[in-house]
């Protein structure tokens, strides 16, 4: 799960870490005073949206005045920020983030992620902050510093020495560093993060350590002993149809094809759409029910694919190992049933009671092609779409 | 011969009395595995399935000597019995349970390896040798005693690999569902590993999928230690690039992990490709 920019300073501010004094706003009208409350004479505005390179897509200015702080406002809540991070629909703005203005005089960069290689969480720094900062990765290997955490002794002042020599800092920026470094940590575990991203982390006009941006992103696995985090979701940040799906545990990707695809687990689901592409068709999403499909999640399933105007053809693919396929046939027809689907279902069952589930569709006075064969259920599926 | 598990093979099951560990141990009981009894804690002393049930692991190997795990309790309670089956001493543990928060896998990971012991899973089909054990949840009905090793990120992308690999008649030694969390307990080479040794085995079916750099680790392997035959399968060649967050992730990965990278790691370092899912059986029969 993601976090807005606001949210990850929040707590940043909460770990002791500098960040700038700001107000979060919703409403135009509300720019004016959130100015005064800050203070000076200028102010950065930033558009609020769950994806990067929102400054090269005019989504954050430095203004002047209060009223032009109003003026950005007006021009960006309600609208859709579309940056090279989002698709071409771009990200819903429901918020502006006004922070006080910072004089910057170093641009630095500083992450953390968990690192599948080590299987630690690793903190990557580099002198070069700024938005080229995975061309300075690619071609500039040096400049990069990558610092793996032991899960047990946790993070160390030696280690945040050896960072602060990459990222060229003074001695009293890197006494300034050391606890920076140790409550990031403390915070990525303490809060569940995958992901957590500082660019830039900046050196002021006055020569001190400072958070100019923040990325977060949290474990969906362990948002169940985070309800503080669990309630900073923001569902406008995510394509209706897929919040539908996790709301009901399905994982659903909306995708620009014709062919709806049901599948049971992750990897065959991706499978599926690879066949379907390789048959010549396009699939319109991809649809994980999950290894626990019941009756009524297949129908939520169902709805959720036919609710895309785009799905000439619907194919489910079930290879039943926990998921009994009698279940998912009985879904299917209920679905059918209550949604009314005019269009055509091509079925493939397979495992866990398959025979039966086949038995079941076959029965009903509806019209499914039942497949046991992968391949020519997918054929099948790709010539009924043209 | 076959790989982790065999019909001598004593099984205690975590989370025994749960309904998903009940659905499954029948199962597995009735295809003839050797499950010794189960632990939960609050219900020691009871019998469930025929099998004793213990309070505490350490119960459990006093009295009935396990040396197998398969955990189904709920995702939040992982840590704490993969811990306690670790410091039991048992040495496979299979962890079924889906959605176990990364950060306590990375202490479980270090604390087993410390051990130097072996974990399959979380989230994941768990393993079965055929004719003689299974510790997971696949459907029994597709495997057939044989000679193809299978190892996979994924379960139902297994199946599939199984299903075809039965059809075809040459059946399987071992399979071994990995699991597809960002910390995994076994690793595509420390399977490999063991089926290279595995006199049973005469080829391997590695089925991969996109995300990380796991496949291109062990096509590094294969290409140094392996010389039976491996036949593999990349899903998700036509998943489309996801929406990102930040840069970190790119970094790490330094634009490794798409389907065709991973495929073309796999041809240079000797591996056969199925160029689709439908057609690893027919490779397999090519390859042999």
């Amino acid at each position: 799960m993601n976090l807005h920019e606001y949210q990850g300073k929040a707590l940043f501010a909460e770990y002791g870490l500098p960040v700038s004094t700001s107000k979060v706003i919703y409403e135009p009208e509300d720019a004016h005073k959130a100015c005064r409350d800050i203070g000076g004479s200028k102010w950065v505005v930033k558009a609020q949206v769950h994806a990067g390179g929102r400054g090269k897509a005019g989504g954050v200015e430095l203004v002047d005045s209060p009223d032009d702080a109003i003026a950005f406002a007006r021009k960006w809540l309600g609208k859709r920020l579309v940056t090279y991070q989002t698709d071409a629909d771009g990200q819903l703005v429901n918020s502006i983030l006004i922070e006080e203005c910072t004089d910057i005089s170093e641009e630095l960069y500083l992450s953390a992620v968990i690192d599948r290689d080590s299987q630690r969480v690793v903190f990557i720094g580099s002198s070069e902050g700024g938005v080229n900062i995975e061309e300075v990765a690619k071609n500039t290997p040096e400049k990069i510093i990558y610092e793996a955490i032991d899960p047990l002794c946790g993070a160390q002042g030696f280690q945040a020495r050896k960072i602060a020599k990459v990222l060229k800092l003074n001695n009293q920026q890197t006494k300034q560093f050391t606890p920076m470094f140790k409550n990031l940590m403390k915070l990525f575990i303490e809060k569940d993060l995958s992901l957590l991203e500082i660019n830039p982390l900046v050196i002021t006009s006055g020569g001190l350590l400072h958070c100019l941006d923040a990325k977060i992103n949290i474990d969906s696995n362990a948002i169940y002993r985070q309800p503080e985090i669990a309630d900073m979701h923001d569902p406008s940040q995510e394509d209706p149809r897929e919040s539908e799906a996790a709301k009901n545990d399905l994982s659903y990707v909306s995708l620009d094809g014709n062919i709806g695809c049901m599948v049971n687990g992750a990897g065959l689901a991706m499978g599926t759409m690879d066949t379907i592409k390789y048959f010549g068709g396009n699939p319109a999403n991809f649809l994980d029910v999950g290894g626990t499909a019941t009756q009524d999640r297949v129908s939520k399933a169902f709805k959720i694919i036919l609710d895309d105007p785009e799905v000439k053809v619907v194919l489910v693919n079930i290879f039943g190992g926990i998921v009994r396929c009698d279940l998912i046939a009985e879904g299917v027809l209920a679905a059918i049933k209550e949604v009314g689907v005019e269009i055509p279902v091509v079925v493939r069952l397979e495992g866990n009671n398959a025979d039966l589930g086949s038995e079941i569709l076959s029965k009903a006075n509806i019209k499914i092609e039942s497949i046991n064969n992968l391949g020519d259920a997918a054929k099948k599926a790709v010539e009924l779409a043209q | 011969m076959s790989i982790l598990v065999n019909k001598d093979t004593r099984v205690i099951v975590q989370g025994f009395t749960g309904s998903q560990a009940t659905l499954h141990s029948e199962q597995a009981i009735e295809y003839g595995t050797n499950i010794v009894g189960g632990i939960t804690p609050g219900k020691g002393g009871q019998t469930h399935l025929g099998r004793p049930v213990f309070d505490t692991m350490e119960e459990a190997v006093n009295t009935v000597q396990p040396n197998a795990s398969l955990i189904f309790v709920p995702a939040p309670f992982c840590k704490d019995s993969i811990l306690e089956a670790a410091e039991s001493g048992i040495e496979l543990i299979v962890c079924i349970t889906e959605g176990v928060p990364t950060l306590d896998m990375l202490d479980v990971k270090k604390r087993v390896d410390e051990l130097g012991l072996t974990l399959i899973g979380p989230n994941c089909p768990g393993l079965i040798t055929p004719g003689e054990a299974k510790l997971g949840i696949m459907p029994a009905s597709i495997h057939k005693p044989g000679s193809i090793g299978i190892i996979s990120r994924s379960g139902t992308l297994t199946y599939e690999a199984v299903k075809q690999t039965t059809d075809l008649g040459f059946g399987q030694s071992s399979c071994v569902g990995i699991g597809g969390d960002p910390i995994p307990g076994s690793s595509f080479i420390d399977i490999l590993r063991l089926f290279e040794k595995d006199e049973q085995t005469k080829a391997i079916v590695m089925v991969g999928e996109i995300g990380g750099t796991a496949e291109e680790e062990a096509a590094e392997f294969i290409k140094n230690n392996v010389t039976k035959p491996v036949i593999s399968y990349i899903a998700g060649q036509t998943a489309p690039a996801g929406k990102r967050m930040g840069h970190a992730g790119a970094i790490i990965a330094g634009g490794k992990g798409t389907a065709a990278d991973k495929i073309s790691k796999l041809k240079e370092c000797g591996v056969h490709i199925a160029e689709n899912l439908v057609e690893i059986g027919t490779k397999v029969k090519e390859v042999l």
